[in-house]
């Protein structure tokens, strides 16, 4: 399959030519692939901020491409608004954007600026809506009355009525109880599944990222230190605490009962494995 | 882009400037601008040159930085200079034409107002450059406490203006994130018609004002809930002290003005 995005030796430097200058990214090679949900963990100001905003024409790159469906994002400007409507991007804390009258209105703003007909910006409202969870009988009132969990909904929806093929959110449970992170992975889990795109999840949770994700992409000091499976990223926990990063608690705790001296496999990183590996544990144990 | 803005355009530093307290430059600023105003000759005009001159030097303010500062008001020196130089008619004619009369007193005049406004700007500059905008409230809050007998809201008017200048960065970086946020929409704020332009803010500035109101009610709690009540008894971590200095640079003050008043009195 070809890639959606790609990236060639994409580096950003900010303020270029002052005393202030710093490199927040620098030679980025990386491709993601439709269908796939990629998790992107690292450090505050490991550069995956810079990255991202790369990924939809918000920010230019110092030198290097960036490449959606083969095209050049940055070749003309066309091509980069139009590249705003094919990557998605939900910022951090995206409830604050909300400014329409009206939920519907709010989340008919990127489809409205695409240009479609009445009844195609309609159709998608409805379509992202679902997506969400948001029900019609929300549509006629002021995003600011709702709950925090739904502001954030609204806002994720205004960005998938777009229909992005990539889907990039950065932090979309952070500030959340347990209860609306776990319906915003739902919802974002479902997007993917039945439209096949590309999703980017910029998380700190290496427990979420663990558990949902395909792919781990590791960023440190503006460079990608690891990418691979969430198994083999975090069977490298050594790595992952040099670059204060955690591993998600499942592992740490099947690495404690590794050093009391229990047999467990080094391979755990998600709760369920745990579970099964404990499961089998107690059952040698019986017999 | 939005981060280039700079106000309050301080420029930290350790010279003798940047510690004078900051009533010492506030006053000593008030009598730079009376002493300017004294002068009328050339001798006037070369010690007040000669005076901003030093106190540049000490600051290590660059001159660049200067003529950045006087920048935006280039139009009104122009302005001053042309018209002080075709309405003044002293001296001998050098050029007629139309209602358009050149004079020898009329150039003199010119260049003396416009070295006379630059001078006063660069002594104004040199206060905001060298003086951080919180020490700067706190010593206009000081020295305006007299008025506080007469129900002028002192305190209340310099925590404001602090608190303003407080936030300019952090809503500098707020307009930036949500400008992005909505171009990730496929806002356009750079294209169109003025009025399209105009309506394309709306996205911008309602978001804008929704977290500004949240920020100042925030900001209210955090500060009921640590017992401010208004100036009332209120002490500060930094309690403004005159040094040895700012007496030196009061003497200093006293000098050039009272130098300025007996030039303009006897003349030279």
């Amino acid at each position: 399959m070809d890639a959606v995005i790609k990236t060639e030796k994409l580096t950003h430097t900010y303020s270029a030519g002052t005393p202030f200058e710093k490199t927040a990214i620098r030679d980025i090679d990386v491709e993601f692939y439709p269908g796939e949900l990629t998790a992107v963990i690292g450090h505050t100001g490991s550069g995956k901020s810079t990255f991202m905003q790369h990924l939809n024409g918000l920010l230019a790159p110092t030198a290097g491409r960036v490449l959606v469906d083969g095209q050049d994002i940055f070749a003309t400007k066309e091509a980069t608004r139009d590249v705003r409507f094919k990557v998605g991007l939900v910022f951090q804390y995206p409830e604050y954007q909300l400014f329409e009258e009206t939920v519907y209105k709010d989340i008919a703003f990127g489809p409205k600026n695409m240009k479609l007909s009445e009844a195609e910006v309609d159709e998608r409202v409805r379509e992202a809506a679902g997506f969400v969870g948001i029900g019609e009988e929300l549509f006629e009132k002021s995003p600011l009355e709702l709950s925090g969990g739904q502001k954030r909904r609204i806002a994720i929806a205004g960005v998938i009525a777009m229909r992005p093929r990539v889907l990039i959110l950065d932090e979309p449970t952070a500030g959340l109880d347990p209860g609306g992170c776990e319906e915003i992975i739902g919802n974002i889990l479902e997007y993917r599944a039945r439209t096949g795109s590309a999703v980017l999840l910029v998380t700190h949770s290496m427990d979420d990222a663990a558990r949902i994700a395909d792919r781990l992409v590791v960023f440190h000091e503006g460079s990608i230190a690891m990418d691979g499976t969430p198994e083999e990223v975090f069977s490298r926990p050594a790595e992952l605490t040099a670059m204060g990063l955690d591993v998600p608690q499942s592992a740490a705790i099947a690495q404690a009962l590794r050093e009391r001296g229990a047999d467990i496999p080094g391979s755990i990183y998600t709760l369920e494995q745990l579970k099964a590996a404990v499961a089998a544990l107690g059952k040698e144990a019986a017999r | 882009m939005l981060k280039d803005i700079t106000l309050g355009q301080y420029f930290p530093g350790d010279t003798v400037v940047h510690r004078l307290d900051p009533r010492t430059k506030l006053i000593l600023v008030i009598v730079f601008i009376a002493a300017l105003f004294l002068a009328v000759d050339w001798i006037g005009y070369a010690v007040m040159f000669a005076v901003t001159a030093l106190c540049v030097r000490v600051s290590t303010i660059k001159l660049k930085s200067l003529l950045k500062g006087l920048k935006p008001l280039i139009f009104i020196i122009l302005l001053t200079g042309i018209l002080n130089l075709f309405y003044t008619k002293e001296g001998t004619v050098l050029f007629d034409w139309w209602i358009f009369t050149v004079t020898t007193g009329g150039i003199k005049r010119a260049f003396l107002m416009v070295v006379r406004i630059m001078l006063l700007i660069c002594g104004t500059l040199l206060l905001t450059y060298t003086t951080s905008p919180i020490a700067l409230t706190d010593g206009l809050e000081m020295l305006l406490n007299p008025l506080k007998k007469i129900k002028v809201p002192v305190h209340e008017m310099s925590m404001m203006m602090s608190m303003a200048l407080r936030f300019i960065p952090t809503l500098i970086e707020e307009t930036d994130k949500i400008m992005s946020a909505q171009k990730a929409r496929g806002a356009d704020f750079s294209t169109g018609k003025l009025t399209e332009r105009a309506k394309a803010l709306l996205p911008l500035l309602v978001p804008l004002f929704v977290s500004s109101f949240r920020r100042a009610d925030e900001l209210a709690v955090a500060m009921e809930s640590r017992c401010y009540h208004g100036g009332e008894g209120r002490t500060r971590m930094k309690t403004l002290r005159l040094a040895r200095r700012d007496w030196l640079a009061f003497l200093a003050g006293a000098l050039v003005l009272g130098g300025m008043i007996v030039l303009r009195v006897y003349g030279l």
